[in-house]
């Protein structure tokens, strides 16, 4: 039975991973967690200085999901590089760094510095971050901005790249491909929504931030629909996330288009997710007689009829 | 179980039983669960977080300050006000819970010959600092604090340990009226040199432990009760701002807390 994916160059063992923000540096979970059992771990969002982050209150709980408004505190590539890298390196598992900055130039150096870095599996650029005031999300919804930062993250690096993209744009399909053309080797579909709740007693929104991104199951099929549509557009792998947390999710993402997954927020209240998750896959495998993981991907069946009578309503 | 030592953290995630889940006066309920793992490793001052499956759509773990801890058991005190605390208050004997635990830096034991601990506690803070007041080779004071004699939890047992308390209350329906300051002061006038405070409470409460504490020259070590999500550090919910040589950052209360000194904490940062 197979469970090995390619994204790019890199090879994972299976096609389970951890989602950026949702699994810190990989040391927090490493007392309860297997860490090389996982097929990758992608690392919280990091640039070229420490940052501060948002003010709390940052995240609070909504119905089947979870709006955070964190604000990528973060080391910065120095202070990542000496606190976190040493055991990072230690892993079998590939580590991947999500890398995002303020400019064009901010974002080419971090993947620089990355490139120059031994033992990195890929990058991971962070387009679509709905907390950053500049930054983030805006390179994410502005498609020239987009081309441009892939672009010249490209010409900073040879690693694995991968755009993580931005659910909040009328269509994913041209960010996909311009991501595409521009030479990301990758896709991670989806960031998180941008949400919003208010406190009715007190009548004050419930974050610091006021609004922030929505995660978890609730936006489990806003994502399987997106990681569909980028499927039928772009030829290069697609990693779907959006509220995985058990192993049907994982293979409804699969067939939808996506080459691997990532278990985001489900990390925050069962660490085992992914691990399970890999589990799930093996006997979903067993029980269908299927050889070769990837035979899942993009297999939703469409009648012809049905994908021509298709409107956007 | 799995049970792996990094960087000096011990934690485990364990699938645990309910022993009993006993309502008290109130809306206040006492949890024992069968969880061998964690009761072995707690420190004074840690906490335990529950999933609590029955809650469903409310997808995250709580997190409670551990109370008191056996051989093979841990108890938590709480209020059944919120969600999660309602779901939990309906489950019985024999049901499973997975938690993980034990987490945080907790208070540090006050040494046979160091300072007199002064304990203060308000509401269910005060399950906080009974294994403190357990450990403790010195028997020392503990102030408590609530709206009213329905909110003095666990009076019997630190007086069970040989300490003196001391309540008070909002409505003067137990101890002296007023809030739990009131008494602190007055034995920090009578004697504030070599004591040494801790606390657990809500946090204007633990503001206030931090100014008189600066005002007598007192250290004082306090558990911020911040809003939590993932427990062990990675999701940067629970940050506090704390004071930095080079001006301040926010600090996990899940994993350098959620125990501070008092003086580190920028509490005019806290809202």
């Amino acid at each position: 039975m197979n469970l090995s994916v390619k994204i790019g160059r890199l090879q994972l063992a299976n096609p389970v991973m951890v989602a950026s923000g949702t699994f810190g540096y990989g040391v927090e979970y490493a007392p309860l967690v297997d860490l090389n059992q996982l097929g990758a771990v992608v690392v919280k969002g990091i640039r070229l200085s420490a940052v501060q982050g948002n003010p709390p209150p940052r995240t609070v709980e909504v119905t089947s999901g979870l709006i955070n408004a964190i604000g990528l505190q973060g080391p910065g590539v120095d202070g990542f590089i000496k606190k976190y890298w040493p055991f990072l390196r230690s892993l079998k598992t590939p580590v991947i760094i999500n890398i995002w900055g303020t400019t064009l130039e901010e974002y080419a150096e971090v993947a620089r510095r990355f490139d120059e870095l031994e033992g990195v599996g890929g990058l991971e650029l962070n387009v679509s971050c709905p907390n950053i005031k500049e930054g983030g999300s805006h390179f994410g919804t502005d498609i020239k901005l987009l081309a441009r930062v892939v672009s010249a993250c490209r010409k900073a690096t040879s690693l694995p790249l991968i755009t993580k993209l931005s659910p909040n744009v009328v269509s994913i399909v041209p960010y996909a491909k311009a991501a595409e053309q521009e030479g990301s080797d990758a896709l991670a579909i989806m960031n998180s929504y941008p949400a919003m709740a208010i406190d009715i007693e007190t009548r004050r929104p419930k974050l610091a931030n006021i609004t922030g991104g929505l995660t978890g199951p609730c936006i489990k099929p806003i994502a399987i629909k997106l990681v569909w549509e980028a499927f039928n557009a772009v030829r290069i792998p697609i990693i779907g996330m959006g509220g995985i947390q058990s192993a049907a999710d994982a293979i409804e993402f699969l067939m939808a288009g996506a080459t691997a997954v990532a278990v985001g927020t489900a990390n925050f209240y069962e660490p085992q997710t992914a691990i399970q998750i890999i589990a799930g896959l093996r006997e979903f495998m067993q029980r269908k007689g299927i050889a070769d993981i990837r035979e899942l991907t993009g297999s939703v069946k469409i009648e012809r009829n049905q994908a021509q009578s298709r409107n956007c309503a | 179980m799995t049970l792996v030592r990094t960087f000096s953290i011990q934690m485990v995630e364990e699938t645990v039983t309910i022993v009993s889940n006993e309502r008290g006066p109130g809306q206040y309920f006492r949890l024992v669960l069968r969880a061998p793992g964690i009761a072995r490793m707690v420190k004074p001052g840690q906490f335990a977080h529950l999933r609590i499956l029955p809650m469903k759509e409310a997808l995250l773990r709580r997190p409670f300050s551990i109370f008191q801890a056996t051989k093979d058991s841990i108890s938590i005190l709480y209020k059944a006000v919120g969600k999660g605390t309602e779901a939990l208050s309906r489950m019985c004997h024999g049901e499973q819970l997975s938690v993980i635990g034990p987490l945080g830096h907790g208070f540090s034991v006050p040494k046979p010959e160091g300072e007199f601990p002064l304990l203060v506690a308000g509401g269910y803070g005060m399950a906080a600092l009974y294994l403190l007041a357990q450990c403790s080779p010195v028997k020392g004071i503990v102030f408590v604090g609530g709206r009213s004699r329905i909110d003095i939890l666990c009076e019997d047992e630190f007086k069970a340990l040989g300490w003196d308390v001391r309540v008070a209350t909002e409505d003067g329906s137990h101890g002296e009226k007023g809030l739990v300051t009131k008494p602190l002061l007055a034995e920090l006038q009578r004697q504030s040199n070599g004591r040494k405070l801790y606390a657990c409470g809500p946090t204007p409460m633990l503001r206030a432990v931090g100014d008189i504490a600066k005002s007598y020259n007192v250290p004082a070590e306090v558990s911020m009760d911040a809003h939590m999500c993932c427990g062990v550090g990675v999701c940067l919910t629970c940050v506090i701002p704390v004071k930095t040589p080079q001006g301040w950052e926010y600090q996990r209360s899940c994993t350098e807390g959620p125990v501070f000194d008092s003086s580190q904490i920028l509490w005019e940062a806290i809202a």
